[in-house]
């Protein structure tokens, strides 16, 4: 047949099959082996942040219980009286009056006050930390260390707490928290939504929609999709020339009358949140003009059918099945800002501060910021406190990209079911 | 189905129509030319469209019968770099003409489309939601019951109207596109091949429907099925594609003259299923 004869002979067809097949095998290694390498890289990378996270902490205390209250060991078994007593004497008398003003000593609970004797008369200090790997493999080593330092204690650490989520910044790593940076972020995620997601949406719908296929529109098309694929350090730059130094007067809300807090000169949550705006701007226009392309050119025909008008077409009807695409990647683009360092440090983000941010005109730093700050700082302790507001700062970063999955589920199940 | 025979099974349907009564003409091609940018889909169409009967637009693929029927509602306004001189005039109104409006001229003239479109959403909003955004302020709920009643689709889904219109059946959901078109209460409804993408038994209740509203409404109809046409048409026009692939009006006539004594050779040779 004239077939076989091209397709050579039974031999031949064997052996090829043999080599196709090879390949095949081949390639799929390769594709294993990559796809193995990219979680090998996950685990090493959640290992190192667990591993700063937990683990034993070598800790000094300048005085003892016992030199407070003769026969008492531990501070919890002072009575309340000896308890406020303490604080009377022994705090020092700014920290008293600070207290004091906060909270009068006789209305804190056991608790409270414990702490604050903990942190101010006891005052620990973390001599040396392990992480987890070394906690458990290096008890000689540790043992040692604390056999040279005498009076150290040991305690097993989890730097993750309750409260390390809710104090502010301190001095001391035991006691630094990630309350102001967590709220400067939400903050500054919540302008970048307000700005950008209107805006972005706004130039999709005209983009796609309504702008002619000129080639100034093509032009533009162009620039959004370069403009997403531009470093972030140079929106930084953007940001402070335009938001912090020319736009100051706004920025710094000295423009308008009462507000008091303007000693940040520009460097706000306002400058911040808009300079994240710009950045992700571009990947939500991108994103919605997908959603829209998707919706099929018969949907909006129908609609013109039956005499509705371009913007009831685009509000009754296209908007309606595709804001759950426009949505979740809106979801995507603003974790990405949260996650942003770069811009904000050049435009001057604090990366101190221990005063919440009370309103767009704060000053503020953010989770990642105060990352790279703590990580940087020569004390080994702040690494494990680095490590624990990665943790939060991972953890946030998923509940907002879970919220976009469940979010895109629960619209197009709504979508598809509609009782 | 053989088309040869079909043609010599013509004769007993039309025995039985009566000749059709003259009625006043309701729109006016007035040598209508359509181009897509520098291509000429249509050239010198002229022909009047009678109230309250139903045109048949039939021809072979390309003739440009979807291009005329988009003309008479504007929606060719919507394709990029579509244009049209001569004149189109609904109740003697000249259609694009500068001040018309073609928002409002479709919801005079409607539309149904050869693919069943209904939109995602409820069997009820379906009806609603084309009133509503032509600022209808009567009882939605009466208004939805006798739509869907006059698309002879309401026992069927009167149980479940707030369910999902793609959950419907093909033929379900064009007789749901009917009527949304319906709804709007327009004058005329063109329809492109709306019984294309169903079966028998769907096509066949789509012709039965569309002899019923032929008492309220004037109805155009593409078709490529000729006993279709037959079936259920007053007139038909017959457009056939020149050498450059322009269409043209070749023959328009009462639908019996045209089937059984068509005046061009090619309009015979069509019908009779020679080509197409
Ligand atoms: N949107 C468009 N842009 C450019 N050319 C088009 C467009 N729509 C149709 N045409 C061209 O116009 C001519 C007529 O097309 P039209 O769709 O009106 O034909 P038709 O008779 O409806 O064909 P069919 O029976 O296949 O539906 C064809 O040559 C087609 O290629
Ligand atoms: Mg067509």
């Amino acid at each position: 047949m004239q077939n076989s004869v091209s397709f050579g002979s039974e031999e031949n067809l064997l052996s090829m099959m043999e080599r196709r097949r090879k390949a095949g095998v081949v390639w799929q290694a390769v594709f294993l082996f990559s796809t193995s390498l990219a979680i090998l890289f996950l685990i090493l990378l959640l290992f190192s942040v667990i591993d700063s996270t937990f683990g034993f902490a070598a800790i000094r205390y300048e005085k003892k219980p016992s030199e407070l209250m003769v026969g008492k060991s531990q501070l919890s078994d002072f009575s309340r009286q000896e308890l406020e007593e303490t604080a009377k004497t022994h705090l020092s008398s700014g920290i008293l009056r600070r207290v004091e003003y906060e909270k009068p000593i006789a209305d804190r609970t056991d608790k409270d006050l414990i702490g604050i004797l903990e942190q101010y008369v006891l005052q620990p200090s973390v001599l040396r930390t392990w992480g987890l790997w070394a906690s458990l493999t290096k008890q000689g080593e540790i043992n040692e260390y604390l056999f040279d330092q005498g009076d150290a204690v040991l305690t097993f650490k989890s730097w993750l707490t309750i409260d390390f989520l809710f104090a502010d910044q301190s001095a001391n790593p035991l006691y630094a928290g990630i309350r102001t940076a967590m709220l400067g972020s939400l903050w500054i995620i919540l302008i970048t939504f307000l700005f950008a997601f209107p805006i972005g949406v706004g130039s999709a719908i005209y983009l796609e929609e309504y702008a002619k296929p000129t080639r100034l529109t093509r032009l533009l098309q162009l620039n959004i999709f370069n403009l997403s694929a531009v470093p972030s350090i140079i929106y930084g730059l953007l940001g402070l020339a335009v938001f912090v130094r020319a736009m100051e007067t706004f920025t710094s809300g000295s423009l308008f009358s009462g507000v008091a807090d303007t000693t940040a000169n520009g460097r706000t949550i306002l400058s911040g949140g808009l300079t994240l705006g710009l950045l992700v701007l571009p990947i939500i226009i991108i994103n919605t003009q997908e959603a829209l392309k998707a919706v099929p050119d018969s949907l909006r025909m129908s609609s013109y059918g039956i005499g509705a008008t371009k913007w009831q077409t685009i509000w009754g009807q296209v908007l309606p099945v595709s804001i759950d695409r426009i949505l979740t990647g809106t979801i995507l683009a603003l974790s990405r800002a949260l996650g942003e360092t770069a811009p904000l440090v050049v435009i001057g983000a604090s990366t101190f501060i221990s005063v919440d941010p009370s309103g767009i005109f704060s000053k503020f730093t953010t989770l990642p910021i105060q990352i790279y700050q703590w990580s940087a700082r020569p004390q080994g302790a702040y690494r494990n406190v680095a490590g624990a507001a990665i943790i939060a700062l991972l953890i946030l970063l998923m509940a907002l990209n879970s919220s976009a999955i469940i979010l895109r589920d629960k619209l197009s199940k709504k979508k598809r079911m509609e009782a | 189905m053989n088309k040869t025979s079909l043609a010599e099974s013509l004769p007993p349907v039309f025995q039985e129509k009566s000749k059709v009564e003259p009625t006043k003409t309701i729109i006016q091609l007035d040598d209508v030319n359509i181009n897509y940018g520098s291509f000429t889909a249509v050239k010198h169409a002229s022909m009047e469209i009678y109230e309250h009967k139903v045109t048949a637009f039939i021809g072979p693929s390309g003739c440009g019968k979807s291009t005329v029927l988009r003309s008479i509602n504007r929606m060719n306004d919507l394709i990029r770099g579509a244009t049209l001189d001569g004149r189109v005039l609904f109740n003697g109104e000249d259609l694009y003409a500068k001040d018309v409006d073609p928002v409002l001229i479709r919801r005079r003239i409607g539309m149904v489309f050869q693919k069943p479109n209904p939109f995602p959403k409820s069997i009820y909003e379906n009806i609603a939601w084309g009133a509503r955004v032509n600022g209808y302020r009567g009882d939605y709920d009466e208004l939805v019951e006798t739509s869907l009643r006059s698309a002879a689709l309401w026992d069927e889904v009167k149980d479940k109207l707030k369910q999902n219109a793609l959950r419907l059946s093909g033929g379900q959901q064009q007789r749901l596109c009917i009527a949304r078109t319906i709804a709007v209460q327009p004058e005329v409804i063109l329809m492109d091949e709306p019984a294309s993408a169903l079966d028998p038994i769907a096509t066949s209740r789509i012709e039965e429907l569309i002899l019923e509203l032929k008492k309220d409404y004037t109805i155009v109809i593409v078709t490529h099925n000729m006993g279709q046409a037959s079936r259920v048409s007053d007139y038909t026009a017959f457009f056939m594609v020149d050498q450059n692939r322009t269409g043209y009006l070749q023959e328009y006539e009462e639908t019996e003259q045209l089937f059984l004594n068509p005046i061009h050779k090619k309009t015979e040779e069509y019908i009779s299923g020679k080509f197409g």
